[in-house]
Formats: C-alpha cells, structure tokens, sequence
C-alpha cells in the first residue's frame, strides 16, 4: 500500500535493525531449513516473505532484494525497474516522470537511505543486472543459502 | 585537429595506449581538447540520404554525432542503422542505446554489431518511459537500467564474454558513455550516482540540457569533491531555445529541465526570440568551457540543427579547429559547397 511504502521509508532505520536482526535468526536457523530441503519451504517461505513486504514496501517479488541498500524504498516500483539511482526525469516536485501521482521511488530511496547507519554508502553500490529466474522466490531463503554456512561456522 | 596516423575516412585509427576505442571523439578528449557533440535526429524515413542530409548540416563543427534511439519513446530509424549509415563514409557517431525497447539479448547483440560496422561511441542511457512517446501502447523492457547496461558493455570489451559468461572471440572496442541530469533531485547524489557510472565503465559523460549555471557549478564542485575529475570526461548538455513560449512549454513538460525565469524573462523581452536563443546557447558555451572539469559541449538542437554550426563558431571553443567530416582533407569540396 502506498501509504505505508512511504510510512516504511520513514522509519527505514528501525525496519532496517529489526531485518537484520531477523536476518541473523533465520541464518542460526539455516540447519533446520536445510534440514527441511529449501525447495520444500521455499513455497511457504515465499509465501510469507510476501505478505509482509507487500504490505510493507509494495514488494514485486525479484527474489534479489536490495531494500537495505535502497534506504527500504522498493526499486521494483520505479515504473523503469531502475535498480541504481533515479533517471534525469524526476520532477521538481519529487514525483515520477511517468507516474506523476507517485513520490520517485529514488528520491524516497536517499531519504530512506540517509535514515540507515551507512545507508548512502550502501546505495552507491553497483547493482548488476537482475536476474528475472528468481522473480517470485524468497530472498530471504536466498540469503540462508549463500550465506548460512558461514555464520553457522563457530 | 588533425591527427597524424588519420587515414581517410576517418575510422578506424590506430588504438593508442590507454584508449579503447579506435575513434576520433576519444582520441580528442584524450588530447586534450574542447570537444564538442551533437544529437542527429533519426528520420521517420527508410532512405539513407535522410540520414547523410541530416549529418551534413554538422560538417566541420562537430567531433561526433549521437544516433539516439527511440527518443522521447517516439518511433525513428533506429540508432545502429544509422550508425552503420554515418560510419559507411567516415562520420564518428555515437550510438545511444536505451534499455527501454531492448533486453540484454538483442543490445548486447547491437553492441557487437555497432562495433563491426565501426561504431566506436556507445551511450548507455535508461531511455524514456513509452509514456512519453506516439506509442503508449507499448510494452516497456527496462531488462536492464544504465548502470547494468554500462557494466554489460564494459565487460564485453575489457574480459571478452557475455553476460552469460559465454566468450566473444573479437571484442568490442568501444569508448563508453552516460548521460547524467544535474538539474534533477535529488541534487545532493547526483555526483554519486556519475561516481557509480563511472565505477560501471562510463568513460565520457553527456548531461542533459543545462541553462541553470549555478546548478552545474554546484554539481561540478560535488563532482570534484567525489575526486571524480580526470576519471571521466564531461560534456555539458547545451541547445537553442526557440522562444520564450517553447522554453516555458519545455521546463514545464520535460521532467527534470530546469529553465531560469530570468533565462525565459531574456527570450521574452528580444525583437528576435530565436536569435535571442542562439544567443544564450553561445555565451552559456564560453561560460561552461570556464567550468574546470567540464571537457566539452553536447548541442542538442532540435529542429534547429542547421544552428548548431552558427553557434559552435560564434562561440569560439573549436578555435580555428576544423573538426573531420567526409572530404574535410581532400581538393573534392565540390560536393560540400553544392550543400
């Protein structure tokens, strides 16, 4: 909902303590999905995940999620799926060139990002080009996956 | 200038060290000179002369000619045929590629191909939403934005494979370009998101239209403050503004175009508006070659190309400097003065 997208942005700082907080927990918990298999729980993963980003950032699924990096303003909503920063059509007023009743996705992302300890630094990032296999799957799981080893090593 | 190893036509030259591209637009940057672009606009006509007649109006003012693809979401001849068509006899075009029309598959066909036929500029631009164009209609791509683009077409040249990590046997070589808006929000990281173009592969950068200098100076003095000078080169976005009337429709139509009251209170208040617009564009050239930092001059004339040569000379960056065109070095002039 687009009131809450911008409600979310405002508090970037807290959502974004609270996921990595979550982050951690679902990375001490990376035995258990692995028990589980993750293509069994990346349905009901996903599932979840989506409820509640939706709710939260107007969420479109990528699978690939970057709203740490984007000061929790979803970059899937920019109507140019721009992953890297704001187009030169921004207008005066911060609102979207094509979708002039829209605060720009970007603009809301440096706000956001200026609110999250190292956010700035974070969205100057490069971010490559998506990888459109993974719409509609869980980040979250992805995440377990690339990274659960690590943190479960003592 | 003329370069010493210039075969005729102009392409390809021998790469020097620390260059990537065998084209003339870079080895003047290179040089050292005040360089200065223009915007050919594609013509809604399958006939190539349309094309050679749109280039000529530029002869011997200009150091490279951006093919824009699909601007303003409108329909033209595409931007690699009309590279293709301009390199057949020697131009120097800088092909633009906008990822609103295209997924990776086909543009990172077209970078290939521009490359084959001779291209040796490339803009990687995000392009216009269809919105904007005579085809709402139309289903945006946006597969990638500009900074994955640039990242694509910087790792077809310097490691040789695909995206897809598949290996390209002769790799592009190509000068690489962006274009950046200092006039749009948020101000405070416009520079920071030219320092992620860069770290992407942008060697060149052209801005969008700047009448509001102490908005490009602001953007300069951040740009220096990144340490960015000397890591790109940077064309300032210039052009003639027709008429007060065009210029108020323009800031008010275009997102992100900032025109000064006092520049359209100028246009207002002059017997000749459009001379009066010539005017500015020329004292705006003499007051951006000021500007450390800045390397060169983009002209984007609409529908007032034939101005453009009036206004490079008038305002004196190319100093005496003749840029190449087909025939600049040969007695055949004949057909230049037929023009």
């Amino acid at each position: 909902m687009y009131a809450v997208r911008l409600w979310s942005v405002r508090h970037a700082r807290g959502l974004n303590s609270f996921y990595r907080g979550f982050e951690s927990l679902l990375l001490r918990l990376s035995g258990v999905f692995r028990a589980l298999g993750f293509e069994r729980v990346e349905r009901p993963v996903a599932a979840v995940e989506k409820v509640v980003k939706t709710l939260l950032f107007d969420c479109r699924m990528c699978g690939q999620c970057v709203l740490s990096s984007t000061g929790m303003s979803c970059p899937m909503n920019c109507p140019k799926t721009l992953r890297n920063g704001p187009c030169g059509g921004v207008r005066d007023d911060g609102c979207c060139e094509v979708k002039p009743e829209m605060r720009c996705v970007w603009v809301e992302a440096y706000r956001g990002s200026e609110r999250i300890p190292g956010g700035l630094a974070a969205m100057s990032q490069v971010q490559f080009a998506v990888d459109h296999r993974l719409q509609g799957r869980s980040s979250w799981l992805r995440v377990v996956r690339e990274h659960g080893d690590k943190s479960a090593a003592p | 200038m003329r370069f010493d190893d210039e075969p005729v036509p102009g392409y390809p030259l021998p790469i020097l060290p620390g260059h990537t591209s065998p084209g003339r637009f870079e080895r003047v940057l290179r040089a050292g000179g005040f360089a200065v672009t223009t915007e050919l606009a594609p013509p809604d006509s399958a006939d190539p002369e349309d094309v050679y007649r749109r280039a000529r109006v530029f002869d011997g003012f200009v150091d490279a000619i951006n093919a824009t693809d699909g601007s303003g979401a409108n329909c033209h001849m595409s931007s690699l045929a009309v590279c293709a068509l301009l390199t057949r006899i020697g131009y120097a075009p800088i092909m633009q590629i906008s990822c609103r029309d295209k997924n990776r598959i086909a543009i990172q066909g077209d970078i290939l191909g521009g490359a084959a036929m001779g291209v040796c500029n490339m803009l990687c631009l995000t392009g216009d939403g269809v919105q904007a164009g005579d085809h709402p209609q139309a289903k945006p791509v946006f597969d990638l934005d500009c900074v994955s683009l640039l990242d694509i077409a910087r790792t077809l040249r310097d490691e040789h494979h695909f995206q897809s990590g598949r290996k390209i046997s002769f790799a592009p070589r190509v000068f690489l370009g962006a274009a950046e808006n200092p006039s749009a929000l948020p101000h405070a990281w416009r520079a920071q998101r030219l320092a992620k173009k860069i770290a992407a592969g942008a060697q060149f950068i052209q801005t969008q239209y700047v009448y509001d200098l102490p908005l490009l100076r602001a953007f300069m003095a951040q740009v220096e403050a990144l340490g960015l000078v000397g890591k790109v080169f940077i064309l300032a976005g210039v052009g003639p503004l027709r008429s007060a009337k065009t210029a108020d429709w323009m800031r008010r139509n275009v997102p992100g175009l900032h025109v000064p009251d006092a520049t359209i209170a100028r246009l207002q208040g002059a017997h000749d508006q459009a001379r009066e617009g010539r005017n500015i564009c020329v004292e705006l050239i003499q007051q951006i070659r000021a500007i450390p930092g800045i390397n060169g001059v983009h002209i984007m004339a609409y529908r007032q190309e034939e101005s453009v040569a009036e206004i490079v000379d008038r305002s004196g960056v190319l100093q005496g400097r003749v840029c190449w065109y087909p025939g600049r070095d040969t007695m055949a002039q004949s057909e230049r003065t037929a023009v």
